[in-house]
């Protein structure tokens, strides 16, 4: 069998055993959904309507939630990254990891079957935030290929957010250190565009906010959903995406193959 | 080792060590195909490292190793094609059930679907999981746990198996069960590399045992050559008083005494005519016995004799000494 399709026949055995643990064990999924859902009712039913004055003249409480939409959209996939992290520190302290290791596999496999598991997972809590949003007053003006665009920028940042998950998993020493690693993540849309304008910050924060990944993505899911600017933030955010993703993937990979005397 | 067997397993001078704490100090192996090798020692003594290693789970700081010829540094996935392992703390997956644990393996050894199905159901009868094979594994006992492990290693069929602490922390029943299995296993041709701290478990199963210490090994040999290292079956006699084990040490000039216990060790193999003569002598000699132990020799009396730890149990008071003829 040919490397690449012993990769692909590995790869998709061990995401059947993910999505059999997700399945199995929905309260997970659910406590990850639960987040961003919250956050998005306190943000629109309780800071929305003075946050909504701050927009412009004609700012409100639903023109709020259009704004913010994209921010939790972007805490749905943080937060299920950090479900990821647990999930592979919890498999990693488990014997049938040993057993895969000594398997005549294609070895990252463990890794890409958490990695596919979680994009699917990630991307069903993006569509159940999305209904909860639409429900709450986010009105997107997108049309079918727009959407199809957002949903592959929401895809791309997920799959790059999941490999840097993995490898935090894998750095951690214990479930507790995995599940505080990705902690910061929660805070980047904050510090960014997710949920006021950068203009209306000091200098420093803004020049952070500017420059941090979040921003563009947030801004091109922005102007996919609801029509505004996009300009350079669709490449930017292309480019962080795939740095992260290679960087997290060779960086997962090497924890994984390192000596573990466990 | 005569040159018809094909050695399965051969590792020259195998080193480890964590930090400065040596772990393998030097490990020569030779593991003939078909045959049951049981390495034997305490906690710490290197058992697992030594399976982690020849497994392909680490690698050895020194020293080089084949299995069936391949190198494991140079080919391990030729090596993994080939063996096997059951580690010590089970590998099994226990949010899945025990036949999507099967299921598992059957995908990841790239058997055909109905193939492995079938696979699948003969292992499940064999182990004695056919009724419990759609639980999940986390309600099974200690026991199941065990079997659908060393199952699952099977599903692939390897010619080579690591059983690393295989009956630790089973109860005497799924020891018996365990051992069963692992016999047949040997019968059916598959070579098999046990670890052990359960003297009886190698003196059961092994085809050679080897014992490890502090990362080297001390003696190999099949159970009965390691037996011959040791001074044979006694009778250890008890007595109340100095004179009488004075008097009983006069009878029998070939014993061993041990005044601080007020013990007196004679050689004897263990048998009713031996036995009645020597009751016989202490008779005639008008010596009285407070008590009397039989003791036939065991890997045990190998293992503490080549190891030299203290013995505490009172029945055997003389491991430390030479011994008794």
């Amino acid at each position: 069998m040919s490397t690449l399709s012993l990769a692909v026949r590995d790869s998709s055995t061990m995401l059947r055993r993910n999505l059999l643990h997700m399945r199995r064990y929905p309260s997970m999924t659910f406590l990850l959904i639960g987040i961003p859902i919250i956050i998005l009712l306190l943000f629109v039913y309780v800071f929305g309507g003075t946050l909504g004055a701050g927009l412009g003249p004609s700012g409100d409480r639903s023109q709020y939630a259009n704004y913010v939409t994209p921010g939790i959209l972007l805490i749905t996939v943080v937060s299920a990254a950090q479900g990821t992290a647990i999930s592979v520190a919890m498999d990693m302290t488990e014997g049938i990891i040993a057993r895969f290791r000594t398997m005549s596999i294609f070895r990252p496999s463990v890794l890409t079957g958490h990695v596919l598991g979680s994009l699917v997972q990630t991307m069903l809590s993006l569509a159940a935030v999305t209904v909860v949003a639409l429900l709450v007053g986010f009105r997107p003006t997108a049309n079918p290929v727009e959407w199809l665009a957002a949903i592959g920028v929401l895809a791309m940042i997920t799959f790059a957010l999941t490999w840097l998950s993995v490898a935090l998993g894998l750095v951690s020493d214990s479930v507790e250190t995995a599940s505080n690693l990705p902690m910061p993540l929660i805070l980047l849309p904050f510090l960014g565009s997710g949920f006021v304008p950068t203009d209306s910050m000091p200098t420093a924060v803004r020049v952070f906010a500017d420059y941090q990944p979040f921003t563009p993505v947030m801004e091109t899911l922005r102007g996919l959903l609801l029509g505004t600017g996009i300009g350079a933030n669709g490449i930017i955010t292309v480019a962080w995406c795939a740095v992260i993703t290679v960087g997290c993937f060779l960086w997962a990979k090497a924890l994984y193959n390192r000596n573990r005397t466990a | 080792m005569t040159s018809s067997m094909n050695p399965a397993i051969v590792a020259t001078d195998l080193r480890k060590s964590y930090g400065d704490k040596v772990v393998l100090d030097g490990i020569d192996l030779m593991i003939t195909e078909g045959t049951i090798f049981a390495l034997l020692g305490p906690n710490g003594a290197g058992k697992t490292t030594t399976v982690q290693i020849l497994s392909t789970l680490i690698d050895a700081d020194g020293g080089d190793a084949r299995v069936f010829g391949h190198d494991l540094t140079r080919e391990p996935d030729a090596v993994r094609a080939l063996i096997g392992v059951t580690g010590q703390f089970s590998a099994v997956d226990s949010l899945l059930t025990g036949r999507e644990n099967l299921t598992l393996m059957a995908d990841l050894c790239h058997l055909e679907r109905a193939a492995g199905r079938r696979r699948i159901a003969d292992l499940l009868d064999q182990f004695d999981l056919t009724d419990a094979a759609g639980k999940p594994v986390s309600t099974y006992s200690g026991g199941m746990r065990r079997r659908l492990d060393l199952a699952m290693t099977l599903v692939g069929e390897p010619r080579v198996i690591f059983l690393d602490e295989p009956t630790t922390g089973l109860d005497p029943r799924s020891r018996r069960a365990m051992w069963h299995i692992i016999r047949a296993l040997a019968a059916e041709g598959v070579t098999i590399l046990l670890t052990t701290q359960y003297l009886e478990e190698a003196d059961q199963l092994a085809d050679r045992v080897a014992f490890l210490d502090h990362g080297r090994l001390i003696a190999e040999g099949t159970p009965r050559e390691l037996k011959r290292l040791i001074p044979g079956g006694h009778v250890v006699l008890q007595f109340a008083d100095q004179e009488g084990l004075d008097s009983a040490a006069r009878t029998f000039e070939a014993a061993t005494r041990d005044d601080a216990a007020l013990t007196l060790q004679v050689p004897n193999d263990g048998g009713v005519g031996s036995l009645r003569s020597l009751l016989d002598q202490l008779d005639r000699a008008s010596i009285s016995v407070a008590g009397l132990s039989v003791h036939t020799p065991d890997l045990d009396d190998v293992f503490l004799t080549l190891t030299g730890q203290p013995d505490t149990r009172a029945s055997r008071p003389d491991h430390e000494r030479a011994p008794a003829r």
